[in-house]
Parts: C-alpha cells; sequence; structure tokens
C-alpha cells in the first residue's frame, strides 16, 4: 500500500512497491497530465515535483516516495496561472503539447533555484527535456519571460 | 629425550587447550521471569529508548517488513549469511527471560545467556565501551516498551568451521577491543562525550574502520572506510577522498539533516543511522560527534565556498562539446543534469556530483549504487528523492555516465568499469 501528498492531498493507492509513480498517478490516481515518454528518464516528459524538486516519475519506484509531497502539473497553480503558465500560451510553446507538463514542471523547479537563469543554465537544466516539436527557442524565451513576472511578482509583494 | 620432546609439546598443547577452554566457556546465567513492565523508572525507559535509536538496535534487528526487534534481518557477511536475532521481551524465542545480568554479558562480551558465544556481526567490542547506566537503560526500555514477538530466528548459513561457536573466544582473544573506554584528559570534554558516543553505542568503526581478513577491526586504521553491506563506508580521517575538507560544522550538518552542502547525501546504510538512529541524540551530542569527527579528519577551517576546488568544479559543469561522441556526457546531459546542474553556485538539493566522495574513491562502488536504485524519501534530504535506474540504463550505459563523472570529477578512469557495474548490479542487496 503506498502512502503520499499528491498535489496537497494524502492519497493510498493499493499497489506493488515496485511500480513506478508515473503509472501511480495516472492509472491508480487518474492525474493524467504527467505524460510517458521513453520510460527510462531520459526525456522529461513524466517530470513531477517530489519535495519541491524536479523528478522523474516514469523510473521512480512509488515505494521511494513514502510519505513525500508530490506536485503535478494539475496541482502547479491552482488556476493554471503560474507565471510559466501564463509564458507558455503567451508565446505558444506548446505545438502537439505533449512534452509541455514536463517542460514547465522542470522549469518551476528550475526558476525556485535559479531565479534569473542565463541562457547557459537554462540549456544545462532543461536539456534532458526533450521536444519532437523542437520549440526549444519558444521554452527558452518562456522562460526568461516567467522569470521576469516572478521577479517583478517578487518586487510588488515587498511593496506591499 | 625424543619421547621427552613429544611429551613435553603435548603436555604443553593439552595446557593450552584447558585454559582456551576455561577462557572460553561460560556458565548459564539462570532464566528468569519476565521483568513487570513498570518496575523500570521512566527516565530510565526515555534514556534507553533514545540509545536503542542511536545504537541502531532495530536497524540490523528487523526484518523487511516485519515485526521491530523480532530479528532475522539477512546479513550477507564474508563468512556467510547470519540472520539477526530476535531481542523482543518474548520469553522463548526473545529475550523476555534475560535477566540485567545476563544482557549486559551479552552487550559486554558478546556471549548469551545460555552461555554461547554470538557470532561478531553484533558489535559487542563496541557496546563494552558504553557504561552500565547505559545498557541497563536499554535493557530497561526493551523489556517495558518494545512488544514482545514470538518468531524463530532462522539458521545462519555459516559453514563448518565458522559455525563453531566455541571458536568465537578465540575471534574475541584476538581481535575483540575488551578495554573499557577511557576518557582522553587532553581533549574537551565535549570531544570525550563524542567519542564515547562514537566508538560505543554508534558503533562507527563497525562500518568505517578496515577489518582483516578475519573481520576482526585494525584498530590501528580507525575509521580510515571500508567495504560495508555492499557499500564503501567513507574514510573518516584526513585520508577523506573528498575534494572539501570535512569541517566540525559539515559532520553536524550531515549528521543532523542528512545532508552536507558541500559534500552530499546519506545513502545506503549511512541513511537510517542518520534518520532512524542518530536524530534520536540531543543537538548536544551531535554537536559532541561532530567535534570528535572534525578533530579525526584534521580540524579543518578552510572556508569550502572559497576554495579554488570548488570554483573549478563549478566551472567545469559547463562546457560539453562532446555530447555527440561521448555517450557518457550525452547521457549525463539527458538523464542526471537537470538535477546535478548547479549554475555558478552550490544549491542544496542540486549535488555537486564532482565535490561527493562517490566519484573520488578509488572503488566505483557507492557512484553505481545510486545510479541503479536511487535515494528514496526517507534517505539523504528527507521527501527528496532520486529515481532509480536500474530497469532503464544497461551495464555499458551506467558505466558510460560513471567514467564521465569520474573524468568530470579529475579522476583516473576506474578500470574494467563495465564488468565492475555488472557485478555491482547483481550483488545481494542490503534492504536499509
Amino acid at each position: 500500500m503506498a502512502k503520499f501528498i499528491l498535489n496537497g492531498k494524502p492519497v493510498v493507492a493499493d499497489v506493488d512497491a515496485d511500480t513506478p509513480l508515473l503509472w501511480v498517478i495516472r492509472d491508480e490516481l487518474d492525474m493524467t497530465g504527467t505524460k510517458f515518454g521513453c520510460g527510462i528518464g531520459t526525456c522529461g516528459a513524466c517530470t513531477v515535483h517530489v519535495g519541491g524538486r524536479a523528478t522523474r516519475s516514469c523510473i521512480t519506484p512509488v515505494s521511494a516516495v513514502e510519505g513525500a509531497n508530490i506536485t503535478t502539473i494539475e496541482g502547479l497553480s491552482a488556476n493554471g496561472d503560474h507565471p510559466l503558465q501564463k509564458a507558455w500560451q503567451k508565446h505558444q510553446v506548446p505545438q502537439c503539447g505533449y512534452c509541455q507538463s514536463g517542460q514547465i514542471m522542470q522549469a518551476a523547479a528550475l526558476l525556485k533555484d535559479i531565479p534569473e537563469p542565463s541562457d547557459a543554465e537554462i540549456d544545462a537544466v532543461m536539456g534532458g527535456n526533450l521536444c519532437r516539436c523542437m520549440t526549444y527557442v519558444r521554452i527558452r524565451e518562456a522562460i526568461h519571460e516567467a522569470a521576469d513576472a516572478l521577479k517583478q511578482g517578487a518586487k510588488d509583494d515587498q511593496a506591499v | 629425550m625424543r619421547k621427552r620432546i613429544i611429551y613435553s609439546i603435548c603436555g604443553v598443547v593439552v595446557a593450552g587447550l584447558v585454559l582456551f577452554g576455561i577462557y572460553a566457556w561460560h556458565p548459564e546465567i539462570a532464566p528468569v521471569t519476565p521483568p513487570a513492565k513498570d518496575q523500570f523508572p521512566a527516565a530510565t525507559v526515555a534514556h534507553g529508548k533514545v540509545l536503542a535509536a542511536a545504537g541502531y538496535c532495530s536497524t540490523c534487528h528487523t526484518a523487511p517488513g516485519g515485526q521491530e526487534y523480532a530479528g532475522n534481518y539477512q546479513m550477507n557477511t564474508d563468512f556467510g549469511t547470519i540472520y539477526s536475532s530476535n531481542i523482543t521481551p518474548d520469553p522463548e524465542t526473545g529475550i523476555g527471560n534475560w535477566s540485567e545480568a545476563a544482557f549486559i554479558r551479552a552487550m559486554r562480551t558478546g556471549v548469551s545467556r545460555d552461555g554461547h558465544h554470538l557470532l561478531p556481526a553484533f558489535p559487542f567490542e563496541h557496546f563494552n565501551k558504553m557504561t552500565d547506566d547505559d545498557i541497563k537503560a536499554i535493557y530497561a526500555y526493551i523489556m517495558s516498551s518494545v512488544p514482545a514477538v514470538k518468531q524463530q530466528k532462522q539458521a545462519n548459513g555459516i559453514p563448518f568451521p565458522l559455525n563453531i561457536r566455541f571458536l568465537q573466544a578465540g575471534w574475541k582473544m584476538l581481535f575483540a577491543d575488551t578495554s573499557a573506554f577511557e576518557k582522553q584528559s587532553d581533549k574537551s570534554d565535549e570531544w570525550n562525550r563524542g567519542a564515547y558516543l562514537a566508538e560505543g553505542i554508534a558503533h562507527c568503526g563497525a562500518c568505517h574502520t578496515p577489518r582483516n581478513a578475519l573481520g576482526g577491526e585494525k584498530y590501528s586504521h580507525m575509521y580510515e572506510g571500508a567495504a560495508i553491506d555492499g557499500w564503501i563506508a567513507p574514510s573518516l580521517t584526513a585520508s577523506s577522498k573528498s575534494p572539501l575538507p570535512w569541517r566540525q560544522q559539515d559532520f553536524y550538518e550531515y549528521l543532523r539533516t542528512g545532508n552536507s552542502l558541500f559534500h552530499g547525501s546519506a545513502a545506503g546504510p549511512m541513511a537510517p543511522v542518520v534518520h532512524h538512529g542518530l536524530a534520536a541524540l540531543s543537538d548536544d551530542d551531535i554537536k559532541a560527534l561532530s567535534v570528535y569527527f572534525g578533530d579525526l579528519a584534521g580540524n579543518n577551517n578552510e572556508d569550502p565556498a572559497t576554495s579554488p576546488k570548488l570554483q573549478a568544479a563549478i566551472a567545469a559543469q559547463h562546457p560539453m562539446p562532446d555530447a555527440r561522441i561521448n555517450q557518457g556526457a550525452r547521457l549525463y546531459a539527458t538523464a542526471c543534469a537537470s538535477c546535478h546542474f548547479s549554475g555558478s553556485k552550490l544549491r542544496k538539493g542540486r549535488p555537486l556530483l564532482a565535490l561527493g566522495s562517490a566519484t573520488h574513491l578509488n572503488d566505483p562502488t557507492n557512484l553505481v549504487n545510486v545510479m541503479l536504485d536511487g535515494v528514496r524519501s526517507d534517505q539523504g534530504i528527507p521527501g527528496v528523492v532520486m529515481p532509480a535506474f536500474r530497469d532503464a540504463l544497461s551495464d555499458d550505459e551506467i558505466a558510460a555516465i560513471a567514467e564521465y563523472l569520474r573524468h568530470s570529477a579529475g579522476e583516473q578512469p576506474w578500470p574494467n568499469l563495465q564488468q565492475k557495474v555488472g557485478e555491482i548490479r547483481h550483488q545481494p542487496r542490503f534492504e536499509h
């Protein structure tokens, strides 16, 4: 029996200990925003946050996240209005859209650690999130824009 | 004349055997009615609970998924498979009918209540460093607070003649440090407290001190690192392979939180040591341990944040021009860098692998273990995980990444790495 916190709510799933977290999230808990890509942790489509850190869920056994806090794309923001999600729409980043939830979750973790990333830093952290539509240039632009928005938001918070 | 020599030799041998027999033989200590749970003072029980945690008693005395302290945890040693004993207060299969005297004798000398010698997988030579009061407190805790579980111990897989328990007396005579803990007057009280905890209840040397061919700790090489449970326990002394030296505050941060920013996380057998064991100790005790190990590591004071080695490791992250031809670099970029790239400065939770001991040890075991099985949420930084690549990447691919990391860390290649990855993949796994 696996127990963890998914998007703020305690969840329980009756699965084997070695079941990949991604299968549990999608098939048992019906959160299908997170996608299955390569299945070997090298494309990033299945990226979720575990303890606030971007984690490839397709190769993470559910036993490894016992009790942990997990956030999927469904839980990133209450109304789909995280600065990254807004920038994603503005720059029309998604083409086929398959990789985008993983891209956004990875980018959100990146901005938490490195709030004003350079192009090189974006490439280094996001390089493992593959996009078959080759929208990498737009991804980079959207991340820069979201970084600016977050910075502005922080300033506004201070002003209040 | 010759007869006389033969007789003399025989006489000496017989006398020796008799003396050894006297040395090795221990009487049974009569069983007692299990002590009443309420006969122990609450403060003693509470103290014993902390010590039982700090000695990781339940880590080795609990089978995976089994009831706590009921034994049958499997240990794959160089001498065969050993299953731990049931130390719950069950009178038949546990230690319920052990008197306090029998418990103290076992903790100090490795002799069971019925007089047979226990195997030295039980680190009695460390517990012998403890005070009587501390051992009695553990007895009080087990007898009053651990639920009795009826569970027979599984038979060990120790081959003849190592399974002759009488011979364990010889091992003890040769290899076990049976002296009591002695304070060093030229060191501070805090240092001595740290030494008492480390050498006694926490038995750090049981894993971190190398052992001789017969499994005795080499006391002349205390804490210099050793292979244990399918992992390498790194050196805690100045011989450490860490590029950035361990300072007292690094030991404190690591032992208190499971992670040191400048070094890495507690994984494998070290994870329960920090999170299920030392977590019970007070802050003062963790500080004392840090003072002790900080001293053993050479009392380093240099600020690692300004170390040229740190700057070099940060700078070395970037240039990856050869990803098209270097399989290790390519796989690292897709599978690892998203978490391990740390930008222009070190960040907690973005471990820079060129700084961890795993890329610098002479043996790739720790690095490969972590790549194969990841880090669970109850290991390392609590609540954070690393995925497990065991079923995702082949031996070739794991070896390619490890080789790339080894090179990035500025070290010579590990020999026969690919074959070694295969061996590590198939070695018996320990449940921690």
